[in-house]
């Protein structure tokens, strides 16, 4: 927490302003209860009118001067607080833009959200209340005691005694009462675990005819958190009452002892009006400096989240003195001896790769889910560096350009197609920032997408909704082919990217890509031997080891592991 | 990402809320109660009838709500006489006081204060301020009681009625909706009624009892300090619907930006193959000032309420302190007076502050509960019929006679479907993607009600079956593998339910899936977790396959496809399905082309409809839908003239 409000240097200013008023506020409400008793002493006792008035006038003045100061500190206070956000804000966001793959993994895209939205609106609310209630909190104390002293020294002990009271019953409330709070954040989970497994497998359940079993389960879960609601909430209850009762018990306290020392004319009636006041103004700024203790460390948490990605180093950095290729090659990729492990993994996801692939030529990789396929093509645009080994594309080591460099000659279509909020032609435009729309067409009719986008309401400029959720797996598909292919790059890498398609869409796209990116490096990976087995080049992986290499003939010949694979999906007749 | 927020809350009194109770004896300046959840709020649509059809979960628990209301208007009550009495212990003091200066100047004996009366008051009112706090503490524990137990009322009754809607309904919503109405509302439920519910009680008895309390002391300076009442009240709801206005607007920047950053997250990658860095950045930059502006606006209107009420607050201090000061010095009214009247004064910020909130959350409370009730009010499943029955021993003969479908009346789907199918038979079922393969299975469970015709197992219709006993004469392995969070031996015998230890042992040997199962940590006993991403996808359709096995289902419905499965599992996952067909009834959503040939009948779905039906040999020899279908995806002379 600490360590974030380095952050708020750049407001210095506003925050210094922010306890002046703040000091000036609090002086002001500590202020009336000794005019008050101005009022008592002086006024009634001789019946002063004009002085009473006088005091009264004095007392609004001193009630707007006070008001005017708490509405400058809310003014001041959210403006800093809002700036304080923002900035946080973007700098996470920043930092998360300049990691790699490597560092992104580490976290997590839910995780990644968390941090950079929720986490930050906690801590920016508790610097927010901070310096509306921890400021105010210790000031009114200390002058609240001070003036408190004056009025009568006799009676502070009162005071003294009181605000431990008080503290350590909030203290052990408290303490109890969180652990039973995450104990009962557990039991929610169960339930929404509990329903949601009943929403994803309702056919299972009906099918199996286990709906009685599961409203068991369900009200299992639903009890037990009753139950622990029930508890936390009789602790808690405890909490209101018993506090009352201590600050009640103070002012009896304080008017016995207080009576006894006015009888022996140690001091006087206004002043034990004002001090029960200056009493009450103390436990109850002691009462909101324990809420801010209640509140620090849950935005503890979420500082500690931001910490750590603001932390993070990114690896990929670009190099000081970039190389940039020989304009004469384009689309010439080398991989030597490459090896790369995940964070945190024992074993090294692909070791000792090496292959190379030149225009015109496809490469296709084949291999079981986990061999290692996504992670060997997501070296190519540099998502991650190698542990060991070489790339090279066109001729230069990827490490030695830059990753914008690298990246624009790549046509890179994931497994998983990714859209973006926008219109049609936007997503296909984020290829290539300046396509005319002709260009546009063209993509999207290689891509086979120009049918459906035309049947769409708006055409080219239909909106796509947030993750792409209004068009289907298969259209998501081609959309994100056409974005790779309105670039034009030198390299293609399609990892998968057909498996959402029909097979007729699937084989009037090969057609017409084949045409159209007939100069290019493509590099694929296939799941069916059927439609990689006449690629230049296959390349069969292994559990991260290249087990083949050559043609479907070859490989069919001398490599049992592609033998395997073929056995299982084609008919006899077929591999003949 | 919000739904995210919303689903932290919890059931008990929030931390930060528990300044929000009530008011008890004197105060000084102290704020008034946090103000409200801050969020937007959302209103009811039929508030009167959401709100009478809400107290009827009260009914149930009718004497303790009314043991609720009693001690909480008893506790306030108590702690209300608390000033008025200290008041007279300070009027005792000042006449004493007085009286000394009087007997001083006359050179009397000098009499004291009237100790024994000042002894026996302070007792008094600590006796009562003791009661106050501990009827104050059952009212809140029995309130809690009430409370906690009627959302279990209502958790359980929302979970009883998922189990009877139909699918149909689950078609429509997506989870996250379903999920928000069962935990969210209902969690929002649970913290009004804990806290805003005697809240409101108190505060309204609170804001009653001082102006009795004050009208017996001084109605003039009751009048006075009822002034500031309406102003105050005023003040904050007017406040607290414009922050409303921009809490509702920051929210929206918010939800924008929550937005963006799961899209750049998401598509990390081709931000990145695509340089789209600094246009994401710029992007972001400009919603984020945005939502700064919007919350800046928000946080500072909220906290305009507290200096304002405090300022009226102090208002009434100081005409107070001037009038009672100026009344006192004519000895119309007493020191005492003005000392307990100070304190009532100030007793009234909260109550009306929490008054005026309360609208709100009641709002939006109902608004909940109205969600909660919508899903109380859906059709049902139509119930089993009085007569119906189960089958004794069920042969696994399926007919369709003229079955009319759709998902809805006006969109049929399927018409004059006749298919008799024999004990033992296979029957695969082709087509696309989309296709609505899955449409006939879910017919013949009977998870949808047809429009016309009838569907018979063993020649019963299966309306006139028990759904449970027609359900479970079927077995099902769908390529979407649900799998709960639990042991594998708990899942795998998850169909039946006194399963032994060596049944499913067996189970899992016959589909091939012991052997992975040893190699786990725990073995049978390993906890499958939520997202069931400690196995593979393959592994997991293997224990489905052993789940089926256990229950030994003479008809069965399965799904070969077995997308993203590695190539050996694969081979497992093909036998161990071999080995579940035999000696059933099966209807195969087929894929693999040995299945297709040896079916009895092949039923060639397209775009929701059956368009073709007969086997192999007829089929081909057609040569429609399905000798295309065959040629281009079986042969794969299409395909690999084509290829790239």
């Amino acid at each position: 927490m600490l360590k974030l409000l380095r952050f708020l240097k750049p407001f210095r200013i506003p925050v210094a302003a922010v306890m002046v008023v703040v000091f000036f506020q609090c002086m002001g409400d500590l202020y009336l209860p000794t005019l008050m008793s101005n009022i008592v002493n002086k006024g009634i006792t001789n019946g002063d009118v004009p002085y009473i008035l006088f005091t009264g006038a004095m007392m609004i003045l001193v009630a707007i001067g006070s008001s005017i100061c708490a509405v400058l500190a809310s003014y001041l206070s959210s403006h800093i607080a809002m700036g304080f956000g923002e900035d946080l804000r973007s700098r996470i966001f920043t930092k998360v833009s300049r990691f790699s793959l490597h560092e992104f993994d580490r976290f997590g895209t839910p995780s990644l959200v968390t941090r950079s939205s929720n986490d930050v609106m906690q801590v920016q609310n508790v610097v927010m209340m901070t310096q509306r209630m921890m400021i105010a909190a210790p000031i009114t104390a200390v002058g609240g005691m001070i003036l408190a002293l004056q009025k009568d020294s006799g009676l502070a002990w009162i005071i003294i005694v009181a605000v431990p009271v008080l503290g350590t019953f909030i203290g052990v409330v408290a303490a109890k009462g969180f652990p039973l709070f995450q104990a009962i954040q557990k039991k929610i989970d169960r339930i929404n675990l509990v329903v949601r497994e009943n929403l994803t497998g309702i056919r299972v359940i009906r099918a199996f005819n286990r709906g009685e079993y599961e409203k068991k389960r369900f009200d299992e879960a639903s009890y037990d958190l009753m139950v622990s609601s029930v508890t936390v909430n009789r602790l808690f209850a405890m909490l209101m009452p018993f506090m009352m009762l201590i600050m009640n018990l103070t002012v009896i306290t304080i008017l016995w002892f207080g009576s006894h020392r006015i009888n022996s004319g140690l001091s006087n009636i206004g002043n034990m009006m004002a001090f029960l006041q200056y009493a009450m103004q103390i436990l109850f700024s002691f009462l909101m400096a324990s809420v801010m203790f209640i509140m620090v460390p849950r935005a503890q948490a979420s500082a500690d989240r931001i910490n750590e990605v603001l932390d993070t180093e990114a690896t990929l950095v670009d190099p000081e003195n970039p190389v940039s290729p020989d304009p004469a090659l384009k689309g010439y990729i080398e991989f030597r001896n490459v090896t790369f492990s995940y964070f945190g993994a024992e074993q090294p996801a692909i070791e000792n790769i090496s292959f190379s692939a030149k225009p015109g030529e496809t490469t296709a990789i084949i291999g079981s889910t986990g061999s290692g396929k996504t992670t060997l093509v997501s070296l190519i645009p540099r998502f991650y560096d190698p542990d060991s080994g070489q790339i090279l594309v066109d001729g230069v080591d990827i490490k030695n350009m830059t990753q914008n460099d690298l990246r624009s000659r790549i046509g890179y279509v994931p497994q998983k197609a990714v859209l973006f909020t926008g219109s049609v032609i936007e997503n296909i435009r984020y290829g290539k920032d300046d396509a005319t729309v002709a260009e546009i067409r063209h993509a999207a009719e290689t891509a086979q997408a120009l049918d459906f986008v035309t049947a769409m309401e708006q055409g080219f400029d239909s909106p796509i909704s947030q993750g792409g959720t209004n068009v289907s797996g298969g259209q998501k598909q081609r959309l994100s082919i056409a974005r790779a292919l309105v670039k034009k790059p030198e390299i293609y890498v399609f990892d998968d990217s057909f498996s959402a398609l029909d097979f007729k869409t699937d084989s009037l796209l090969r057609a017409a890509l084949k045409k159209e990116i007939a100069d290019a490096t493509v590099i694929i990976i296939g799941q069916r031997v059927a439609t990689i087995m006449d690629s230049d080049n296959i390349i069969v992986l292994d559990e991260g080891k290249i087990a083949g290499m050559g043609t479907h003939q070859e490989l069919y010949a001398n490599c049992p592991v592609y033998r395997e694979i073929v056995a299982s999906q084609l008919s006899e007749e077929e591999i003949a | 990402m919000s739904d995210n927020n919303r689903n932290s809350g919890t059931s008990g009194p929030k931390p930060g809320g528990m300044m929000g109770g009530r008011p008890g004896g004197m105060m000084g300046g102290g704020p008034p109660g946090m103000m409200g959840r801050g969020g937007p709020k959302e209103k009811p649509k039929d508030m009167g009838k959401t709100l009478k059809r809400f107290f009827t979960y009260f009914r149930a628990r009718q004497i303790q709500f009314s043991i609720v209301m009693v001690l909480a208007v008893c506790s306030t009550i108590f702690s209300i006489v608390g000033p008025k009495l200290q008041g007279k212990v300070t009027t005792k003091l000042f006449d004493g006081l007085i009286g000394k200066y009087a007997a001083m100047m006359q050179k009397l004996p000098l009499p004291g204060i009237d100790f024994v009366y000042v002894q026996r008051l302070l007792l008094l009112i600590i006796g009562l301020y003791l009661i106050s706090a501990i009827l104050s503490y059952i009212q809140q524990i029995v309130m809690s009681d009430v409370a906690q137990k009627i959302v279990y009322d209502m958790r359980t009754d929302v979970n009883e009625k998922l189990h009877r809607l139909p699918l149909k309904y689950y078609d429509a919503r997506s989870h996250g909706e379903i999920m928000s109405r069962v935990t969210n509302d209902i969690d929002n439920i649970a913290n009004t009624l804990q806290q805003s519910l005697t809240q409101f009680i108190t505060s309204i008895v609170t804001i009653l009892g001082v102006i009795v309390m004050m009208l017996t002391i001084s109605p003039l300076l009751t009048l006075i300090s009822l002034l500031t009442l309406p102003t105050a009240m005023f003040a904050t709801m007017k406040i607290s619907k414009v922050s409303q206005g921009k809490f509702a607007a920051q929210q929206k920047e918010l939800g924008k930006l929550n937005g963006h950053i799961e899209e750049m997250y998401s598509g990390f990658g081709i931000v990145k193959v695509f340089c789209h860095e600094k246009d994401s950045l710029n992007t972001f930059s400009e919603i984020n000032t945005r939502l700064a502006e919007a919350s800046w606006r928000a946080q500072f209107i909220s906290g305009i309420v507290m200096p304002l009420m405090n300022f009226i607050n102090n208002v009434g201090y100081v005409l107070i302190c001037v009038v009672g000061g100026v009344l006192a010095s004519q000895k119309v009214i007493t020191l005492g007076d003005i000392q307990a009247f100070i304190q009532y004064s100030r007793q009234f910020t909260m109550p009306i502050a929490q008054v005026a909130n309360i609208v709100n959350v009641l709002q939006s409370t109902l608004a909940s509960a109205e969600r909660v009730f919508e899903i109380l009010d859906e059709e049902e499943e139509m119930p089993d019929s009085a007569t119906a029955g189960f089958l004794e021993s069920p042969r696994g003969e399926v007919s369709f006679h003229d079955v009319k479908f759709g998902y809805t009346d006006s969109k049929i789907l399927m018409d004059g479907i006749n298919l008799d199918v024999k004990k033992g038979q296979t029957i695969a079922i082709v087509g696309p993607t989309g296709a609505g393969k899955t449409t006939l299975v879910n017919l013949l469970m009977r998870f949808y009600e047809i429009q016309g015709g009838s569907i018979k197992v063993d020649g019963v219709d299966i309306r006139d079956l028990q759904r449970g006993a027609l359900r479970t004469t079927f077995g099902m392995v769908l390529q979407d593998t649900w799998l709960f969070k639990g042991t594998i031996h708990d899942n795998i015998a998850y169909g039946c339910e006194n399963a032994s230890e060596e049944d499913v042992i067996n189970a899992a040997k016959t589909a091939h899936a012991d052997h992975f199962i040893r190699a786990l940590p725990a073995g049978y006993n390993t906890v499958i977790n939520e997202e069931a991403s400690n196995i593979s996808q393959g592994e997991k359709q293997l224990l489905t396959i052993a789940r089926a096995l256990l229950s030994n289902p003479p008809i069965l419905i399965l799904d070969e496809a077995t997308s993203s499965v590695d190539t050996r599992t694969e081979v497992y996952i093909q036998k161990a399905m071999r080995e579940l067909m035999k000696g059933r009834t099966n209807f195969v959503i087929a894929h693999r082309l040995s299945t297709i040939r040896d079916s009895e009948k092949i039923i060639v779905m397209n775009k929701g409809s059956i368009i073709e039906m007969g086997n192999h040999t007829e089929l081909i020899a057609q040569n429609g839908f399905y000798a295309d279908l065959y040629n281009s995806q079986f042969t794969g002379s299409f395909t690999e003239e084509e290829v790239i």
